[in-house]
């Protein structure tokens, strides 16, 4: 018996195990995946400036912020209400270190100091709002993390020798980079496409990570991963400022997108938009948080038309995303990919007339 | 903060479990009053006891699942009583749950990477263990101990109950334990599940220790050298299994004459 013998007297893996790899990995990826990147790598040669930067663009932002709350919600358990607020701060942070309107504020830092240095603050405040809200659980975190939003906001239109109060920062744009002017539609939806992307392809690899591991059997039994030999504290906390990376990003791209920030880019309303997004999506997978931005989007952009075609008032937009959000929550606790696995495994099952599932035999 | 010298004596002579005056109250229920038990390195000990005689939460006790009310736990000398679970976990402790405490969401053989993870460095990697990956063999190879390899990709929660038992099992085996708390292995294990359990328990290294809370008497007094007998929160006799049998009063309070459940 090999128990507890450390050598592993009985070796499973083969050497021809460890070189595939690469293409193990590549293989890994599904048919979704592979058309989902030619449509995006595709898209400016067919769509419209506005449809690829501010129905795009904004959506694969919101999505990076959405995709922070979905990994501390969906694997690590913790529904913080505070990562719009982060990705605000960085947003705020690239205006006052580097170049604004508000010169008398702005310190015009270049951009490989300030755009780091602005990332570093905002996982720090990501940091500090985890440390506050880890001890608590549910509707205690939600609670918390509102509480510190609302104060990110108060406290930003308040001060003004920092924060530059009720107006915020105006005229701002991204470094010109290799002599492209990446305010411009295309540059920008690739720009975007690739942090996008990379925010994706962190979260998937690090759920199966020793840390994203260790998050999710957290979120399933504290108590037992506390008596495996981990500091649940720290992990969570941990989590938080990993979450902060992609929402700081985000954030940054976001004050480009819209070239200012204010107050209100975080205001409760926005805060709460964020969670609408990500459980509209799905908290379960990465890819969840941009499929509910995208339907925020096109919502937020379109809404108001159909409803003045249809000769309703179209100030009544609003409610037609608070009325999607109960539907889907009401049907599809699992958001948007839920409703669509259900469908799926329903498909299979009526093709399959039945057949009992044996998955044990793997 | 321990002298030199203290800490000396402790690493010759120490036992790997010390308890001193532990007492445990959830409102004004005594679950445990005042135990003083100590178990030598190596030794294996049954905790016998009807139902809410307080022996899980000795248990809870010395793994600090739910620290002590009052008195002290000193685990291989050190005095343990206010440390985390994972503190004393990291320095040998080991335990299983008398429900089972896995998790449902992932495959069998991830619950056993944790667990070797968690006794480890590099809990917080980022990077993806790889197929030969060291833990992730220490992983296979436990699960393979405990009868699970055929198993080892399926989710937790579409394993039967025995399996998760084993499972169990196999979480507490993992690292380099020094001493492990087995709460009530056999509950509910068919009779081959049951002496696969006893051949685990028997085929452990030597300077493994533990503690095995068991109502079978066939079971525990088949892996065990000595017996802790306890009654209302209180350590009520202490034998070897051949004394704590034959002893009347113990016959009159808790085995009637045969034995009692299961
Ligand atoms: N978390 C808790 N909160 C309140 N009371 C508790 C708690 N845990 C245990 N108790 C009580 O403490 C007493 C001892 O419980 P314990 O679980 O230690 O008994 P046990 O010897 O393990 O019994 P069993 O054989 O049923 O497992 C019982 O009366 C129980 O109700
Ligand atoms: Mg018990």
């Amino acid at each position: 018996m090999a128990l507890l013998d450390e050598t592993g007297s009985t070796p499973v893996s083969s050497p021809e195990r460890a070189q595939g790899r690469w293409t193990q990995w590549f293989g890994q990826i599904p048919a979704w995946g592979w058309l989902l990147a030619a449509f995006m790598l595709c898209l400016p040669l067919f769509a419209s400036n506005f449809v690829i930067y501010q129905i795009f663009g904004w959506a694969m932002i919101l999505g990076m912020i959405a995709l922070s709350l979905m990994f501390l919600a969906g694997y690590g358990g913790m529904v913080s209400l505070v990562q719009m607020s982060v990705a605000a701060c960085a947003g705020y942070m690239v205006a006052i270190l580097g170049n604004s309107a508000a010169t008398e504020i702005s310190l015009g830092w270049p951009w490989w100091l300030n755009i780091p240095v602005a990332i570093l603050i905002a996982m720090a405040f990501g940091t500090i709002s985890g440390a506050l809200a880890v001890r608590t659980e549910g509707i205690y975190t939600i609670m918390i993390t509102l509480a510190i939003a609302s104060a990110f906001f108060y406290f930003t239109r308040q001060n003004y020798v920092i924060f530059n109060g009720f107006s915020g920062f105006n005229s701002l744009e991204p470094p010109r980079l290799f002599g492209v002017d990446w305010r411009q539609a295309v540059p920008f939806y690739y720009l975007t496409l690739f942090w996008a992307t990379l925010s994706y392809l962190a979260v998937w690899y690090v759920s199966r990570s020793p840390f994203g591991l260790a998050l999710q059997g957290i979120r399933d039994n504290p108590r037992r991963m506390s008596a495996l030999g981990f500091n649940i504290t720290a992990h969570r906390i941990a989590a938080y400022t990993f979450a902060a990376f992609f929402a700081a990003i985000a954030g940054i791209l976001l004050s480009w997108l819209n070239g200012q920030i204010s107050p209100g880019t975080a205001g409760v309303g926005p805060v709460i938009d964020i969670l609408i997004i990500a459980v509209v999506g799905g908290l379960k997978r990465p890819i969840g948080p941009f499929i509910g931005a995208l339907v925020y989007v096109l919502l937020r952009t379109f809404a108001l038309d159909v409803l003045v075609s249809l000769g309703l008032d179209g100030q009544r937009f609003q409610l037609l995303i608070g009325l999607g959000f109960l539907l889907i929550v009401f049907f599809s606790p699992d958001g948007l990919l839920g409703l669509w696995e259900r469908w799926k495994s329903h498909m299979a099952k009526s093709e399959s007339g039945l057949a009992p599932m044996h998955d044990g035999d793997a | 903060m321990q002298s030199a010298a203290e800490r000396l004596s402790a690493a010759g002579t120490a036992n790997a479990l010390e308890l001193r005056g532990v007492s445990r109250l959830f409102g004004a229920l005594a679950a445990l009053s005042d135990v003083t038990m100590s178990v030598k390195p190596g030794e294996r000990r049954a905790v016998l006891g009807s139902n809410g005689a307080g022996k899980t939460t000795l248990f809870n006790c010395v793994t600090g699942d739910f620290p002590p009310t009052s008195g002290t736990v000193r685990f291989f000398g050190e005095d343990v009583t206010h440390f985390p679970p994972h503190e004393r976990i990291r320095r040998g402790l080991r335990r299983t749950y008398q429900i089972s405490q896995l998790f449902g969401g992932l495959s069998v053989v991830d619950n056993v990477y944790l667990a070797c993870r968690g006794v480890s460095r590099g809990r917080f990697s980022l990077i993806r263990p790889r197929r030969n990956d060291a833990l992730m063999q220490s992983a296979l190879d436990l699960v393979n101990a405990v009868h699970l390899t055929d198993f080892k990709d399926m989710l937790v929660s579409e394993l039967s109950y025995g399996q998760q038992r084993q499972l169990e099992i196999a979480l507490a085996l993992s690292g380099a334990p020094r001493f492990i708390l087995f709460d009530e292995p056999a509950a509910g294990l068919s009779p081959t599940e049951r002496s696969e359990l006893i051949e685990i328990l028997t085929s452990m290294p030597a300077h493994i220790g533990y503690i095995i809370i068991e109502h079978d008497m066939d079971v525990a007094l088949r892996v065990v050298e000595s017996v802790t007998m306890m009654h209302n929160g209180a350590i009520f006799k202490e034998g070897n299994p051949a004394e704590i049998e034959s002893d009347p009063e113990v016959q009159e309070l808790y085995l009637g004459g045969g034995h009692v459940r299961l």
